[in-house]
């Protein structure tokens, strides 16, 4: 094996959180920092010959490639665990930008008391009102901790909001930096509907832009068109905040910064407590052994998890034991969604992936639980994210017969475009039974073991989904629809239909290693050399989109290293 | 191939299935989705020369699924483990339904409820649908005609100027494919990679 020059920096990932660091250091820094993707370059100038339903939002043209590269799935440890062979109800990203070149742009900050669940649980309900088999853990971080960060990553993306609108929101020390975005006819039809039934809507927060809009670092972006392609493409105009249209102008004039693209990274070498560098299989299949004083894992919560359980960094989960360690607190999205069918045409296909309004007053702890069965909630939004006619055809009020046909087919044209989607995002919380380890079975295309998931709906997230459904019915009356379409209640973890991509845990933070694979600085606790970033950390998912939080987390380790790692390296918890 | 097409027959080359299957799955689209009164069927937009195009490129050919065995039998939950690539598939299944293409509509139809539950019938279903509706670069959706039945306008650049002022009203202007739209030709997928 070969072995290169040594660097300061590996950085795994060239997603949202691994080019964020790899800006803000090598800005803020004269180290040598090298990024290693495993997926192609972009071109963001090509975007606009994406904006094809059949190659990107149906072949996943922009996704991780799984005949090279998946996971295995199974409800529970005493299932035989099959691997995902085509990807629906997540979708990796893979290559320059990674996911975050084609998501929605959906950024909202959590609730403030989600980095709290645990101990605001435990003071207003008790002790016994937590789940039998839950993992719920505190992220060793309170909101006033991340709140200057949301401020700096909502700068960085120039996100689009209407300042006070949102009665359950936290504190904010800074406005929105540009306006709430233009609306679609459904967004204000769910505005007033929820609002006739007491609900407090308010324009959801978006990174697509509202306007032109200047960052703090001189990055210029132009205000969103509503072309109706955010999800899943890449934003033709460069409007949607991209790591391509948001970070690279900035690194692409840093010498001390390389990219390497086509390089996948498969182990993390450390002795004693301290990496000593990343090996990686190079473009032309080539192992390599890459020397680093300080290395970022920044490749999505699964691959985060992979990459240590690969290498052997930190403390298995070992679901007997309950113990946090790494695989640990996998979650994912416990949402349920609705169709309504209204008389009015909608013009739905011009949207924005973020644009619409969503309403808080079913999400977290924002209304009483002591008399109901559940925990946590959801939060409601409208879906404006264009009406792309292959995936939006044949949803179809529930008394249709057959689901082909002539008679199928005027039901479907009827109800095209007279079908609001209304989403609820809700809460999925941490339990012992949902983890990840290696597969003893299935391997990737270099011969290493496959991530296993094994994960399940619990009582908690069925009875929350009936609740919030019921909602979702009463809402689609007042909003004058004459049927809705309701999403069945979760039952069993189902990979056929997209949730969202939002698959969270593996590697947790918390506030002692006996809870936690990192401390609250995303620092591994075994080897202070190694930092794991992304939504790997959050102990639980929270309803919120986790992109912003994200951003906001690499934001504060980046501080954390620059002011303090690097003049004294060594535990910063 | 002979295709009907707003009147004219287009000869067409196939690039994987056979004629025969052609027939089979061209009539088979055409009673999932039939030409009547509400306008255009499968026939009139060319699905089935959308799905030839498909079963030829990676997709028919399971370039980018997981296709390392052991394959088990899972829960539904755990989604598709079966071995078959989509080619295959629709080769296995037009085999089982020989002559169909001359039966009778109402004997077609009895016939294609008999399969409903077979993987064959739900991709032919899923691809029915693509290729009504997908650009006119993939073979189907052929003149735009189901993109116009559903007024749906294609992937123009920008709706900033219009989004907040229809509130009810249908705006419907004329379908338009990427490539008139960009005003260049650009390459489906199926084409780049064979």
């Amino acid at each position: 094996m070969k072995t290169l020059p040594a660097v300061d920096v590996v950085i795994a990932g060239g997603g949202w959180s691994g080019l964020l660091m790899a800006k803000e250091l090598g800005t803020r820094s004269g180290l040598s920092i090298l990024v290693l993707e495993r997926g192609r370059p972009r071109n963001p100038k090509e975007y606009s010959e994406g904006m094809d339903e059949v190659d990107y939002a149906l072949r996943l043209r922009m996704m991780q490639d799984p005949s090279r590269d998946t996971v295995t799935f199974r409800h529970t440890s005493a299932d035989r665990a099959l691997p995902i062979r085509q990807f629906a109800s997540f979708l990796p990203g893979e290559g320059m930008g990674g996911a975050g070149e084609h998501w929605n742009g959906m950024t909202p900050r959590f609730q403030p008391d989600v980095f709290e669940v645990l101990s605001r649980t435990i003071k207003r309900y008790g002790r016994k009102r937590l789940p039998d088999n839950h993992a719920i853990q505190n992220w060793g971080i309170e909101y006033s901790q991340i709140e200057p960060y949301y401020v700096l990553a909502e700068q960085l993306l120039g996100v689009s909001g209407k300042n006070e609108s949102n009665p359950f929101a936290g504190q904010r020390s800074a406005p929105y930096p540009t306006p709430a975005m233009k609306q679609s006819y459904f967004a204000t039809i769910l505005r007033d509907a929820a609002t006739s039934v007491g609900y407090h809507p308010y324009p959801s927060p978006s990174a697509n832009l509202s306007q032109t809009y200047r960052n703090p670092d001189g990055v210029i972006r132009p205000a969103c068109q509503y072309c109706g392609f955010c999800e899943r493409f890449g934003c033709m105009v460069g409007a949607k905040a991209q790591p391509t249209n948001v970070l690279l102008p900035v690194i692409q004039k840093r010498r001390n910064v390389e990219i390497r693209t086509g390089y996948n990274v498969r182990r993390i070498v450390h002795k004693d407590g301290k990496a000593t560098g990343a090996i990686y299989i190079d473009a032309k299949g080539d192992e390599v052994f890459q020397p680093a004083g300080l290395t970022f894992l920044s490749s999505w919560t699964l691959n985060n998890t992979r990459l240590l359980l690969l290498s052997g960094l930190g403390r298995p989960y070992d679901p007997a034991s309950g113990k946090a360690g790494v695989g640990s607190n996998l979650t994912h999205q416990a949402s349920r969604n609705a169709t309504f069918f209204l008389e009015k045409p909608l013009n739905a296909f011009m949207g924005s992936g973020a644009s619409g309004f969503s309403f808080s007053d079913l999400d977290a702890d924002n209304f009483d639980h002591g008399p109901l069965d559940f925990l946590r909630g959801a939060h409601v939004f409208s879906a404006s994210t264009g009406h792309r006619p292959i995936q939006n055809f044949g949803v179809v009020p529930e008394d249709t017969k057959r689901n082909w046909g002539s008679e199928w087919k005027k039901a479907a044209i009827e109800a095209f475009d007279h079908d609001g989607r209304v989403g609820a995002s809700g809460e999925h919380l941490a339990y012992r039974v949902n983890f990840m380890d290696l597969d003893p079975t299935y391997r990737d295309a270099w011969g290493d073991p496959l991530l296993r998931l094994t994960i399940d709906w619990q009582d908690n997230e069925r009875r929350m989904s009936r609740y919030v459904g019921d909602k979702l019915l009463l809402l689609g009356k007042a909003a004058g629809a004459t049927k809705v379409r309701l999403a069945p209640p979760l039952s069993r973890y189902d990979v056929n239909t997209y949730r969202s991509t939002h698959i969270q845990g593996g590697a947790i933070m918390g506030e002692s290693p006996a809870t936690s694979v990192v401390n609250p600085l995303l620092q591994h606790w075994d080897a202070s050399n190694v930092f794991v970033l992304g939504a790997s950390a959050f102990p639980q998912n929270a309803s919120g989109n986790p992109t912003l939080t994200v951003l906001a987390l690499t934001l504060r380790v980046a501080d954390a290293v620059v002011q303090r790692y690097l003049p004294h390296p060594g535990p910063l918890a | 191939m002979p295709i009907a097409s707003q009147a004219r027959i287009l000869k067409v080359p196939l690039r994987f299935l056979t004629e025969d299957e052609a027939r089979v799955v061209g009539a088979a689209s055409a009673r999932i989705f039939p030409a009547d009164d509400l306008g255009p069927g499968a026939n009139e937009a060319g699905v089935v020369i959308y799905i030839d195009r498909q079963l030829a490129g990676p997709y028919g050919k399971d370039r980018y699924r997981y296709t390392q065995p052991p394959f088990e039998v899972g829960v539904p939950e755990q989604g598709y483990q079966g071995k078959e690539s989509p080619r295959e598939i629709y080769r296995s299944g037009c085999a089982q339904l020989k002559g169909f293409a001359n039966l009778p509509a109402e004997a077609q139809d009895a016939r294609l409820e008999q399969i409903e539950k077979t993987r064959f019938f739900q991709l032919v279903r899923q691809h029915t649908i693509e290729g009504m509706f997908c650009d006119p670069m993939h073979g189907g959706n052929a003149s735009l005609i189901g993109w116009q039945m559903l007024g749906f306008p294609g992937p123009y650049m920008s709706w900033s100027d219009e989004i907040e002022k229809h509130p009810g009203r249908a705006l419907r202007p004329k379908p338009k494919s990427l490539s008139q739209i960009l005003d260049r030709p650009v390459k489906p997928w199926e084409d780049s990679e064979k």
